[in-house]
């Protein structure tokens, strides 16, 4: 039963979509700063380094607890480039409308962009707008790219992660996939899960500027936690280990999954980021974190280990060990 | 997080795990066989494999709906949704919608255009169902005791709303007639059975009573936390080195003696017992559920006349008749193992196909399918 089409699975950001960047979009454009498959491609143009990046988003619905489609659209590329290391500066932003679709509403999801930009301190420089007939999207699509510059001394790679480095990541983990899936699905929990979506580059910032020695940093968006971790050690002579006690996930996420049968490693985050920090600075870089409002979580959840290479293992609460693969498909439901 | 944590103790889990190994040391080995796929997957999500002794054998058994539900009934819901593309939308829970059929999945035939919706609960599918008026909604009933009595509920409250468009293909299952079949299997030598947790708490502890008094096989109803798992075993353990067989309920707190008589008269109110066909495991005498006569109205394969049909097949241009696939499942040619790995018999590395041309993405039996599936448990815990 091969794959002729297109499934929902080759966007969930597991393992088919990396299986179609690999096997499609990588050998058709083939050049050095795509290979790097980072958040952003790093560009050297005249002696800098200008950090690139796009994104596309489909959320449903379009507002949830926390924010909407243009929060997300503006935060989710400021922290693509963020965690390259660059200071984000100009975004493009791309409309696809459905025809019929309320201007007011339209409206308010420019307002939170421009709200966002605002306290990220980016400019939304130029743009597209285009419309298409009812049926054809569902209500707004957007698309922004943005723009950033890796200021000299900066150098994020997953080659220079050493056996014994921390992984910290910045806060509880799967705030924004849940609260998406509970606005959608309106489940009628009386649930406070709000989504985390939020701009990371001034966080980042105060870390790259204390001077500790930040080996690699990622955003755990789609996949989650869990498809970040298996993204930095896959290929590599190096593997990681978590502890389960240690990762932060607030009760109603939490309680949620438990009901559904997800699990948080796997669910989206759109203000988050998981860095990986020479083991000497570790707890410098967390102390930073719990002082930012964006960091108050933050926690130390695991290390760089020698074995097992390019796997991610999990200690689980009651002491067992199982690895963690990256996620195959969404997540569905389960029946009982 | 409150009644939560107390169950996940590692403390507790630490001490529990040195009391099996005391309890086993120098002992042959032990065979205890989980028997649903909740159990199966806590089992690999806190490494419990891990903390027990060698000597001790865990199987998993044929207790995940979905690895069980047979190749015909998903061809069977395709062919609906192809033949009534017009009319028909299909609502499923969420794990059958990656299940492999014949040919295809719902999620492929979704993808090429198929009206298909996952639903969280069967009073989604009559959400549906009520906002889809000029729509027959089609729920695909699978399941256990567990879940049979929401989709009992749902056809009571349709009748009761006069929903004239829902109606549902049913393919349920119960628990006791699988577990006599595995006990006469040859191949299969077990020592104990940890009994499902929530089918227990529908159907209490009577029902397996058979099998420590016939069988002489003892039977501990668990909770699906680790602690509960732990405790299972530990109560398992105890029994079997007593040389003892009684059906005790570690669940206490959930499952009792009677089980949950509301659910039960739901059942049997709307459903009576059937053969039934599991996936690998061939018609097992008594072991699944259908619509009583007075509410054959509901029943999709009553009302959807398929017999007849082509099912086009992206593979091959001219399809397959479905009744011919009804007839020969096809599960078995390929080389899947999933039956033998339902009944304990064999483990998912003795497959051929496993980790190669079967993983999550493109699940070539039904245990990959699932998160309870066997396969797919060890697949993604990194027992390949």
């Amino acid at each position: 039963m091969k794959n002729d089409k297109i499934t929902l699975a080759h966007g969930s950001g597991g393992k088919l979509t990396h299986e179609l960047v690999k096997q499609l979009f990588l050998p058709s454009f083939n050049n050095k700063a795509l290979s790097q498959l980072g958040d952003s491609a790093i560009l050297p143009i005249h002696g800098m380094r200008i950090a690139f990046t796009t994104d596309s988003f489909v959320v449903k619905p379009l507002f949830f607890p926390g924010g909407d489609i243009g929060s997300l659209a503006v935060n989710g590329t400021i922290n693509d480039l963020a965690v390259v290391g660059a200071e984000p500066m100009f975004l493009s932003a791309g409309f696809i409308i459905e025809e019929g679709f309320g201007l007011s509403l339209l409206e308010k999801v420019v307002n939170s962009m421009k709200e966002a930009a605002t306290l990220a301190g980016v400019e939304i420089v130029t743009g597209d707008t285009k419309v298409v007939e009812k049926g054809s999207v569902d209500g707004l699509y957007m698309n922004t790219c943005g723009i950033g510059i890796v200021n000299n001394g900066i150098n994020l790679a997953t080659s220079l992660i050493e056996i014994g480095d921390k992984i910290i990541i910045s806060g509880t983990i799967g705030d924004h996939g849940m609260a998406v899936l509970s606005e959608r699905e309106s489940l009628g929990f009386n649930s406070q899960i709000t989504s985390d979506c939020a701009p990371l580059s001034g966080t980042i910032k105060k870390i790259l500027a204390s001077g500790a020695r930040i080996k690699f940093m990622r955003d755990p968006t789609r996949g989650g936690l869990a498809t970040t971790l298996n993204e930095i050690v896959n290929t590599q002579k190096y593997g990681i280990v978590i502890e389960e006690q240690a990762i932060p996930i607030n009760d109603g996420v939490r309680a949620l999954c438990e009901i559904l049968g997800y699990d948080p490693l796997y669910i989206a985050n759109e203000g988050k980021v998981v860095i990986v920090v020479s083991a000497h600075d570790a707890d410098k870089v967390c102390e930073i974190l719990k002082e930012d409002s964006l960091g108050r979580d933050a926690a130390i959840i695991g290390e760089v280990v020698i074995e097992p290479k390019g796997k991610v293992c999990l200690k689980t609460v009651i002491g067992g060990t199982r690895v963690i693969d990256m996620l195959v498909g969404d997540q569905l439901p389960r029946i009982c | 997080m409150k009644y939560i944590d107390e169950f996940r103790n590692g403390t507790i889990a630490i001490n529990l795990s040195g009391k099996i190994a005391d309890l086993v040391r120098g002992l042959d080995t032990i065979t205890l066989m989980e028997v649903c796929g909740s159990h199966t997957m806590n089992i690999y999500r806190y490494g419990l494999k891990k903390m027990l002794p060698s000597n001790i054998r865990l199987l998993s058994g044929p207790g995940c709906p979905v690895c069980v539900t047979p190749t015909s009934y998903i061809d069977t819901a395709i062919a609906i949704s192809q033949k009534y593309s017009q009319e028909v939308l299909i609502t499923t829970f969420g794990d059958l919608f990656r299940a492999p059929g014949s040919t295809s999945s719902l999620e492929k035939e979704k993808a090429r255009g198929a009206s298909v919706i996952v639903v969280y609960s069967t009073l989604d599918a009559l959400e549906v169902a009520k906002k889809n008026a000029g729509k027959k909604v089609v729920f695909l009933g699978i399941g256990f005791e567990t879940t049979t009595p929401t989709i009992a509920a749902s056809i009571i409250e349709a009748e009761k709303r006069n929903l004239i468009n829902y109606f549902v293909l049913t393919s349920h299952k119960v628990m006791p007639p699988v577990m006599e079949a595995l006990l006469r299997d040859k191949e299969l030598d077990l020592d104990g059975f940890l009994c499902p947790a929530h089918v227990s708490t529908i159907i209490g502890s009577k029902p397996y009573e058979f099998i420590a008094r016939d069988f002489r096989i003892p039977c501990v109803i668990a909770g699906f936390e680790p602690l509960d798992i732990l405790q299972g075993i530990y109560i398992l353990l105890e029994q079997i080195t007593r040389k003892e067989s009684s059906v005790r309920i570690q669940y206490s707190r959930v499952a009792k003696y009677e089980g949950n008589p509301t659910a039960l008269a739901l059942l049997d109110r709307v459903f009576e017992p059937c053969d039934a066909e599991w996936r690998g495991l061939g018609i097992i005498p008594g072991s699944g559920l259908k619509l009583r006569g007075q509410y054959e109205r509901f029943d999709a394969s009553v009302v959807f006349q398929i017999s007849d049909f082509v099912v086009s097949d992206q593979s091959n241009d001219f399809g397959f008749q479905i009744d011919t696939a009804i007839r020969n499942p096809q599960s078995a040619i390929n080389g899947c193992m999933c039956g033998d790995i339902l009944r304990g018999v064999k483990l998912p590395t003795d497959c051929k196909l496993f980790g190669k041309v079967c993983n999550p993405e493109n699940p070539v039996g039904a245990c990959m399918v699932s998160s309870e599936g066997t396969c797919a448990a060890w697949y993604k815990y990194g027992e390949n």
